[in-house]
């Protein structure tokens, strides 16, 4: 079975979803939102997601292919203002794709370099981050791993609450900040280690650990019990809900050069 | 009464140093039609409150404004806004960066005649750091932090709706009216644009009226505009126009606003919608898919 390093991760990403219930799952960019529709269509039904417009459906929609909205499984109207009142309950589980992550949890897509006045480039803005990370679970998408997404310092611009001591609000623990799980290209992490420290959960097919670390700006754990656990491969199953999900394999335009899930060995040079 | 207008005549009311609310979501039904007519006025200083796109964009770079309040400027499609990006980078225009929510929060603020609404969002982010007019305080309730988000009071709303009638009441036939409910509530003085005008008794069919957002007090002028939301939609009558979208982000990219404003903005609606293939060929846009 073959199977693209892009599905390797969306089933790792939709694994996030699992134990969820019944809450709303976003997932921010092509490759999230599959593997939100994937732990929908899979592991976890009682999900709830929307059709990235204005109306929660009980079944996904492709993330490609579709012509136009009138034939998805609509549940309810669901606009903008009322995902607020989502949003501020706390029943929703976000999948997105951070420009910058730090070794606190902490995440910007607002701006890089240079000052707040003029940095060097602008990215989108807060958006909902800032709401998002004090109300409610929280999981990250890498597509490429980096030294420039794993930032050394803090993020830039601190869009995102993290596990950071300095900037704790008085009457809140870090009990409340709820960060799930890292899926990148390399790995999965997630905060669990001691005081909320990053640690990497698993490693993809053929990546080591000095790999993960090379690329990070942080230090990152690993629990004692070595080996590493390779991070679970795709089923049979989920490739073929993966390919419903995704008629037109946009999925295969995502990571460059749309990389093998099982590495191939590095070849000689001749 | 009736409160149909030129968009000329309804704008007048802008002053220098207002602060000026619009309605719509990045690419999706923005009142263009009215920002081009502010493009081409005199009104400057001002403050924009916007869920951002190209409307953002054009008015930071044309020099008109002195603050932007947002939490993001997209094109959706497109993820970064050109002319905004290019103003930000060159410092150009003050900001106050804010949550999605916390947005929602200062409209209704200003909507209920509230000082501010308490909220969570924002602590332990860089948006109150950033943001110093934005206080944290103690709550008379438990002992922790609170974020005090401020009216985002409204001198001047503008919105684009489906239809109207002369006395504005407004439908948004569109999937969702964004925030625009709460736009036109917590501004002094609201404007709409619509594609359409119709007579008041349309709006006695219920399914109708349940398509109408806010009363119709909340509306000082009306401004027919058909195909007045391009380059952005007004869903169901048209899509937005991504290949106007990447023709506007080459321009601003090679010259700046005004090598924009040279290819497109007119001296008037006519001569713009002239410029981008008529009205018939706005009405063609495909509806988006998400």
């Amino acid at each position: 079975m073959t199977f693209s390093l892009a599905e390797l991760m969306i089933c790792a990403a939709s694994r996030v979803f699992d134990e969820d219930g019944e809450v709303l799952a976003t997932g921010i960019g092509l490759l999230p939102r599959l593997a939100a529709s994937l732990a929908m269509s899979t592991t976890n039904p009682d999900l709830m997601m929307t059709d990235s417009q204005a109306f929660m459906l009980s079944k996904p929609n492709p993330v490609s292919g579709l012509t136009d909205h009138n034939a998805q499984a609509s549940e309810n109207w669901m606009g903008f203002s009322r995902i607020f009142d989502n949003v501020w309950s706390g029943a929703r589980h976000a999948l997105v794709g951070p420009s910058q992550i730090d070794r606190f949890g902490q995440t910007n897509i607002s701006a890089l370099g240079g000052t707040y006045g003029a940095p060097k480039i602008q990215l989108l803005g807060v958006r909902g981050f800032p709401g998002n990370s004090i109300c409610h679970a929280n999981s990250f998408f890498v597509p490429q791993h980096s030294r420039r997404v794993f930032v050394e310092g803090e993020c830039d611009v601190v869009c995102s609450i993290g596990y950071n001591p300095a900037r704790l609000p008085r009457g809140y623990s870090f009990e409340d900040i709820d960060i799930r799980q890292v899926i990148t290209d390399l790995c999965v992490m997630d905060f669990s280690g001691p005081e909320y420290r990053p640690r990497v959960v698993s490693l993809h097919p053929g990546v080591a650990l000095d790999e993960v670390r090379d690329n990070t700006g942080f230090d990152v754990l690993v629990d004692d019990a070595l080996p590493l656990p390779e991070t679970v491969m795709p089923t049979t199953e989920q490739l073929a809900i993966i390919s419903q999900l995704d008629p037109k394999n946009l999925r295969s335009k995502q990571l460059k050069g749309d990389p093998p899930g099982l590495r191939l060995p590095e070849r000689e040079s001749t | 009464m009736n409160k149909l207008t030129s968009a000329e005549e309804a704008l007048s009311v802008i002053q220098d140093g207002m602060t000026v609310g619009i309605g719509g979501w990045g690419p999706r039904r923005k009142p263009m039609g009215l920002v081009r007519t502010l493009l081409r006025s005199d009104a400057r200083e001002l403050t924009i409150v916007a869920y951002g796109g190209a409307d953002v964009g054009l008015l930071c770079a044309s020099g008109k404004v002195k603050r932007v309040v947002f939490a993001f400027v997209s094109l959706d499609f497109m993820p970064l806004e050109p002319a905004f990006r290019q103003a930000r980078e060159r410092g150009s225009v003050e900001v106050t960066e804010i949550d999605e929510g916390m947005m929602l929060l200062g409209l209704r603020a200003a909507a209920w005649g509230c000082p501010f609404i308490p909220t969570a969002i924002g602590l332990g982010t860089d948006v109150i750091k950033n943001a110093p007019e934005i206080q944290v305080i103690e709550s008379p309730y438990d002992n922790k932090d609170w974020v005090a988000m401020p009216a985002l009071n409204l001198d001047v709303a503008l919105v684009q709706a489906t239809r109207a009638d002369a006395s504005g009441v407004c439908e948004i036939a569109s999937p969702d009216h964004y925030m625009d409910d709460w736009f036109v509530r917590a501004a002094t003085h609201s404007i709409v644009s619509i594609d359409e005008v119709v007579e008041s008794e349309y709006f006695q069919n219920p399914d109708v009226a349940r398509k109408v957002f806010w009363e119709r007090n909340c509306i000082q002028s009306v401004v027919l505009q058909p195909g007045g939301a391009h380059p952005t939609s007004s869903d169901p009558l048209y899509g937005f126009d991504v290949p106007h979208f990447k023709r506007y982000a080459e321009l601003i990219n090679e010259g700046g606003f005004a090598a924009w404003a040279d290819a497109f903005l007119g001296s008037d609606e006519v001569a713009y919608q002239q410029s981008v293939g008529g009205l018939d060929a706005i009405k063609a846009l495909p509806l988006p898919v998400y």
